[in-house]
């Protein structure tokens, strides 16, 4: 009689069947069985016919702009989020508290809302069109629109992933590095940084992730010209209201699988930056 | 010693500058242009822009379709979240990463899975049409595809307290005999009310805001089918500006309200939040 007293104790917890089977039906219903079907209709589809629809000069170019300007905004929020990040959790300054809470406002604004907030800002006449107007900077209905819109609903994916680690990066190293003589760009450049890389990247993917799919921040200030300014969630609907079923259905599978692909990739590059930062400690 | 880990003075200010500059123009001029566009034509114009029957109807709708999505949303979160944090079994982490996958999926795929599914040729429509149940271009079809985008939101809160939390009090609360909806009920749930109201703010808040998906099943009738988001699209692409800001202004009324009462349950309530909320 090894068993412990207190294990001998214990109760099954009770309604697992319950929770369980509500859990599986309702995701069922609801997200998988609906995206399975997704799938099964571009089967019927065939190789052939899938790869026509993703090979057309508009879809290309629609999905080509929907993952590059995801990925430039993605780029421009690494750049800001982890600068901003830093800024909140190291130094003290008024209203430090406010600002941290407007980080999570492209969460909270409806995507319809920032859309047209974004094109009334940048558009020709705008309060910041008018101001790049006379440099020939055109924003609003170009790609340079979509890259803005897509870094406007990523950024708080970044700041939200850096800030933690920065809160939790031990002082002490920093203290060690710069005793030892590092400078301190130094110093940030090959103590701090590494400790915040895996939430860059973290951020980085979500923040992708959430623009590659994005539809309302952008389709107002794109401007939709085909080939120029359409992104490939916009060509869908379009899609749809041609009746085009099944060439919707390939744009939407192409779309996740690109995303997924790329996401994989990012993933990858996580892991193995997590692992030299294990080779080097 | 301490001044050596820090930063120069001018250095400090420099990147507080650009910082702050960055999120005043990226973020707060966007909010300061929507409440400036909509009462660019006075207060009148606002009040008539809202008060038309279009708008009332779209923002009667909104409130109906949150009113149907969160819910259900919410009895999914505590169901999930009890049966992944209370029990051990072999693909928890399988499930937990299926109960995240609507948040990478466009909003815009997630309305045309439903198109497939309950369009007039689609696996179910055509059934359901014959017997003169209408899912798309109806509140059924909204209500559904709310469902799909905001999902996770109540789960992905609940799931990482109550694994924290464990099972030691449920383990008490049983061992006194109380019943297993009595331990949910006063054990469980006021453990976990405010990271439960976290998870449910904010599934509102985007079930409301909800427009790629909505605008796909919708069909866009006027006046039936077109929810607060639709309804400003359809007054911008008929110029009619201040009228879609002054309908804009109250979504952002309610992101505002969001953001003031989820900063004060991390602030007031954070030790009751998930790890990753507290700030």
């Amino acid at each position: 009689m090894t068993v412990p007293q207190k294990s001998a104790r214990r109760h099954t917890m009770p309604g697992f069947g319950l929770t369980m089977g509500y859990t599986v039906a309702y995701l069922g219903l609801i997200v998988l069985i609906p995206l399975a079907g997704l799938f099964f209709k571009t089967a019927g589809l065939g190789l052939e016919g899938f790869w026509r629809v993703v090979t057309s000069p508009r879809v290309l170019a629609a999905l080509r702009l929907s993952f590059g300007a995801a990925l430039a905004g993605a780029f421009i929020n690494v750049i800001f989020g982890s600068l901003v990040a830093w800024v909140l959790v190291r130094y003290r300054f008024p209203a430090r508290r406010i600002f941290d809470a407007a980080i999570d406002l492209p969460f909270a604004l409806p995507t319809a809302v920032a859309g047209i907030a974004l094109t009334a800002l940048y558009a020709p006449n705008g309060w910041i069109g008018r101001l790049l107007e006379p440099h020939g900077i055109k924003v609003a209905y170009t790609p340079l629109g979509v890259i803005i819109a897509c870094a406007f609903v990523g950024l708080p994916f970044v700041v939200r992933s850096v800030q933690p680690l920065l809160e939790e990066a031990e002082r002490e190293l920093e203290e060690a590095a710069a005793s030892l003589g590092a400078s301190r760009l130094q110093t940030v450049l090959r103590v701090l940084l590494p400790t915040v890389l895996p939430g860059m990247l973290a951020g980085f993917a979500l923040a992708f992730a959430r623009a590659a799919g994005e539809y309302g921040s952008i389709i107002f200030i794109a401007g939709n010209k085909p080939l120029v300014s359409e992104i490939a969630p916009l060509l869908i609907t379009i899609k749809l209201e041609e009746y085009d079923y099944a060439g919707a259905t390939a744009v939407a599978v192409a779309m996740l699988l690109l995303s997924l692909l790329l996401l994989l990739a990012i993933n990858g590059l996580q892991v193995w930056s997590a692992g030299r930062q294990r080779r080097v400690a | 010693m301490r001044a050596t880990i820090s930063e120069s003075r001018w250095v400090q200010c420099l990147l507080i500058g650009i910082a702050l500059l960055f999120l005043a123009g990226f973020l707060l001029l966007p909010l300061a242009a929507v409440f400036t566009e909509a009462l660019r034509s006075g207060w009148v114009a606002y009040r008539a822009a809202i008060l038309e029957p279009d708008a009332l109807s779209a923002i009667r709708l909104t409130l109906l379709v949150a009113a149907c999505a969160v819910p259900l949303n919410m009895l999914f979160g505590l169901a999930a979240a009890w049966a992944v944090s209370k029990f051990e079994f072999r693909g928890k982490t399988l499930l937990i990463t299926l109960i995240d996958l609507p948040f990478s999926v466009s909003p815009v795929v997630a309305g045309l899975v439903y198109v497939l599914l309950f369009g007039r040729n689609g696996w179910a429509g055509g059934w359901l049409i014959d017997h003169d149940v209408h899912v798309l271009f109806a509140l059924p079809g909204i209500v559904i595809a709310t469902v799909f985008v905001t999902f996770p939101f109540v789960a992905r809160e609940l799931i990482p307290l109550m694994q924290e939390q464990g099972t030691d009090y449920e383990q008490a609360a049983l061992s006194l005999g109380a019943s297993g909806w009595q331990t949910f009920w006063r054990v469980t749930l006021p453990s976990i009310k405010w990271a439960l109201l976290y998870g449910v703010l904010l599934c509102n808040a985007r079930a409301m805001g909800e427009f790629g998906a909505v605008s796909v099943v919708s069909g866009h009738i006027r006046g039936q089918t077109d929810t607060m988001p639709l309804h400003i699209q359809i007054l911008y692409d008929e110029y009619r500006f201040s009228g879609a800001f002054a309908v804009a202004s109250l979504l952002a009324l309610l992101g505002l309200v969001t953001l003031a009462v989820k900063s004060y349950l991390e602030w007031r309530h954070g030790d009751e939040l998930a790890a990753t909320r507290r700030h």
